[in-house]
């Protein structure tokens, strides 16, 4: 049984006017224990708002539609708040996007890692310091820093701390929204090799928010291609990017530069990614796809496999 | 279409020499009292590069290497600390103080499509206003055809469509492309984008680079391409200057730079870069710490602390750049 089985995931957003956007749609995946799984798209594709659903953090224009989150067989979308909230950051936890500019700037770090494993772990002090200590060393920080502030960390320090905090209370699963952007490209790779570390010698899975399919290729097992909040494409990183069925996949990986062929002609996709409130008919991809027919604007194509453990939305794939 | 003068036969465009732009930090009083000098963040502490006539140089560097600093040195926006700025042949700093119109030459491209357009500002008026400022046509019919020219050169078509859009109505890279036209409309042969591309969507960059290769070659304009992103400068980019800690470490034709890169820190920037062949994993030279404080440059070569190829001589000879098999590299080891 895989440790995390997402079954047709749905989130909304209700406006203030009573407009329903639908966020997130349909959405399907597993991740086994030690497994990293990346979820890339572009702005608006779900990825993020997927992820606060997950672990029931959405702001309060947000709701769950439907679906369900089996974590070891159980599914959390069926737990009362009380009981998930008992569940959040011990069985899962998130590293948010730009989160490191996020910690309170009057405390400590020691003190912002200790307030994580208080809540859920009424241990007497001296053990939660040697924790707090043990946690930043497992990070690369030094245990000595826990009693400086943030702003005598570096941008890739803080990240490290706040992995830190995500890890407080020994989480099977650890979601990173993001880990890598806004950080120079040498710092990126000392987080992601940190990562790499941690699921191996912690067997957690992870799962990967992401933009830049480079971390993907390189971090993950599994991949989840999203667009306009539905799955586009899914399954082995090998397969998905060796060989991409779905148009979307496939422009996308012609639009990143790869210095293994810096001489490659970049691509571009015309248009730009849809909004909410404005989602196109049918398949969400048709206004910029250049197969597109009339199906794909009259009907939105469900995944299914085209090679083993390979899932692609695409009347045409 | 401009008053600055004709351009020299000078090859190089822009001329750049041992170019410093050091920042006093603030002192305590009784260090100020006691007249103690204050430490400097040396931002720029000797740059030295040309760009020619028709070429993309692309300044690459990690947060704090100075190359932004360097981009508004050349830009006239920020007064040297030391060395010198020659435009067109000229010193750039005396020229600007005598004649603002040379603004109508070197222009800038911006990062944040978001933050830098006007929001209250229509797009004709945004790309309007450089024509105004300078005062080049006579009637707002002129201008209006100049504007109108601008926004289809960019791509923006049909123009008299966007003339009249606030920017919130447009996407990033429309409004990126706003920006590029605001830069054009006054005819500059130097145009200095800094991270032009960085805050685009992946699936909409590569557009607007061929945007910008497509107006360097169809109006000769020389371009400085600073960004953190070696594989984007990989693509647009003639020659690849690599910055650390205020210095040009390694300059050279991008493809040399790319495909043997010979100081150890260009070596590390490129094995890092994620590759998007699954089964092909480079071997990461992840170099260990961060890039140190500008206010405390280590000394001998600023890169010691953090080189896999350190020896003792490091530590105290300061490199210069170097020929060495095609391009300049600043290292003794090489």
């Amino acid at each position: 049984m895989p440790l995390l089985d997402i079954r047709n995931l749905s989130t909304e957003f209700v406006t203030d006017d009573g407009v329903v956007l639908r966020a997130v749609e349909d959405v399907s995946f597993t991740l086994e224990r030690g497994e990293a799984l990346g979820i890339v798209g572009e702005s608006g594709c779900g990825k993020t708002t997927a992820m606060l659903s997950l672990l029931r953090l959405l702001p309060h224009a947000g709701r769950i539609a439907g679906g369900q989150a089996l974590f070891d067989g159980e599914d959390l979308f069926a737990l009362s708040t009380d009981e998930f909230r008992k569940r959040r950051w011990r069985d899962l936890a998130m590293v948010f996007q730009g989160e490191m500019n996020a910690l309170n700037p009057v405390r400590t770090i020691g003190d912002q890692v200790r307030e994580a494993i208080l809540l859920h772990m009424p241990w007497p002090r001296a053990k939660i310091d040697a924790r707090v200590g043990e946690l930043l060393e497992l990070v690369g920080i030094p245990a000595w820093r826990a009693a400086q502030y943030p702003h005598q960390y570096s941008g890739g320090m803080r990240q490290r701390a706040m992995i830190a905090m995500a890890l407080a209370c020994n989480p099977q699963l650890i979601v990173a929204d993001e880990p890598t952007t806004a950080l120079d490209v040498m710092i990126q790779a000392q987080i992601m090799e940190l990562l790499d570390r941690l699921r191996r010698d912690l067997d957690l899975a992870m799962i990967i928010v992401t933009h830049d399919l480079g971390v993907v290729a390189e971090a993950c097992q599994k991949v989840l291609v999203m667009y306009g909040g539905r799955v586009a494409e899914y399954g082995p990183v090998e397969q998905v990017f060796g060989d991409p069925r779905h148009p979307y996949t496939q422009r996308l990986l012609k639009a990143f530069p790869d210095l293994d062929n810096p001489q490659a002609e970049l691509m571009s996709i015309p248009g730009s990614p849809p909004r909410l409130s404005a989602l196109p008919t049918g398949c969400r991809f048709h206004p910029r796809c250049p197969l597109a027919v009339e199906r794909c604007v009259i009907e939105t194509p469900i995944p299914r496999s085209v090679a083993a453990g390979q899932l692609v939305a695409c009347h045409l794939a | 279409m401009t008053s600055t003068p004709p351009p020299s036969d000078n090859p190089a465009i822009l001329e750049v020499a041992d170019l410093a732009k050091h920042f006093p930090i603030q002192r305590s009083m009784i260090a100020t009292l006691r007249r103690t000098p204050p430490r400097l963040v040396r931002a720029v502490d000797g740059v030295s590069f040309e760009l020619r006539r028709g070429e993309v140089l692309a300044l690459v560097g990690e947060s704090g290497c100075g190359k932004t600093t360097t981009a508004m040195s050349v830009m006239g926006l920020t007064e040297p600390s030391g060395g010198m700025i020659r435009f067109e042949g000229q010193p750039l700093h005396e020229l600007l103080r005598r004649d603002r119109s040379l603004r109508q030459t070197i222009q800038m491209i911006f990062q944040d499509p978001y933050e830098s357009l006007n929001p209250r500002m229509t797009v004709g008026e945004i790309v309007a206003e450089p024509l105004e400022v300078h005062k080049l046509y006579k009637t707002k019919q002129a201008t209006e055809q100049a504007v109108l020219a601008a926004l289809d050169e960019v791509g923006l078509r049909p123009a008299a469509e966007f003339i009249n859009r606030l920017p919130h109505e447009l996407s990033g890279g429309q409004r990126q492309r706003v920006v590029i036209a605001g830069a054009l409309v006054t005819g500059p042969r130097l145009l200095v984008a800094d991270e032009p591309v960085s805050m685009l969507d992946v699936s909409i960059r590569a557009e607007i680079l061929m945007l910008l290769n497509d107006l360097r070659k169809r109006r000769g304009i020389s371009i400085l391409f600073i960004t953190h992103d070696l594989a984007t400068a990989a693509l647009f980019a003639d020659r690849i200057a690599v910055m650390y800690l205020g210095r040009i470490v390694e300059i050279g034709p991008a493809n040399a730079v790319l495909a043997q890169p010979l100081h150890p820190y260009t070596k590390a920037l490129l094995s890092v870069i994620p590759s998007l062949n699954p089964h092909r994993k480079r071997q990461h030279l992840i170099l260990q710490g961060e890039t140190p404080n500008p206010a405390d440059i280590p000394s001998g070569c600023r890169f010691h602390p953090r080189c896999p190829l350190v020896i003792d001589a490091c530590h105290a000879t300061d490199p210069h750049l170097e020929h060495k098999q095609g391009h300049e590299v600043a290292c003794i080891r090489v």
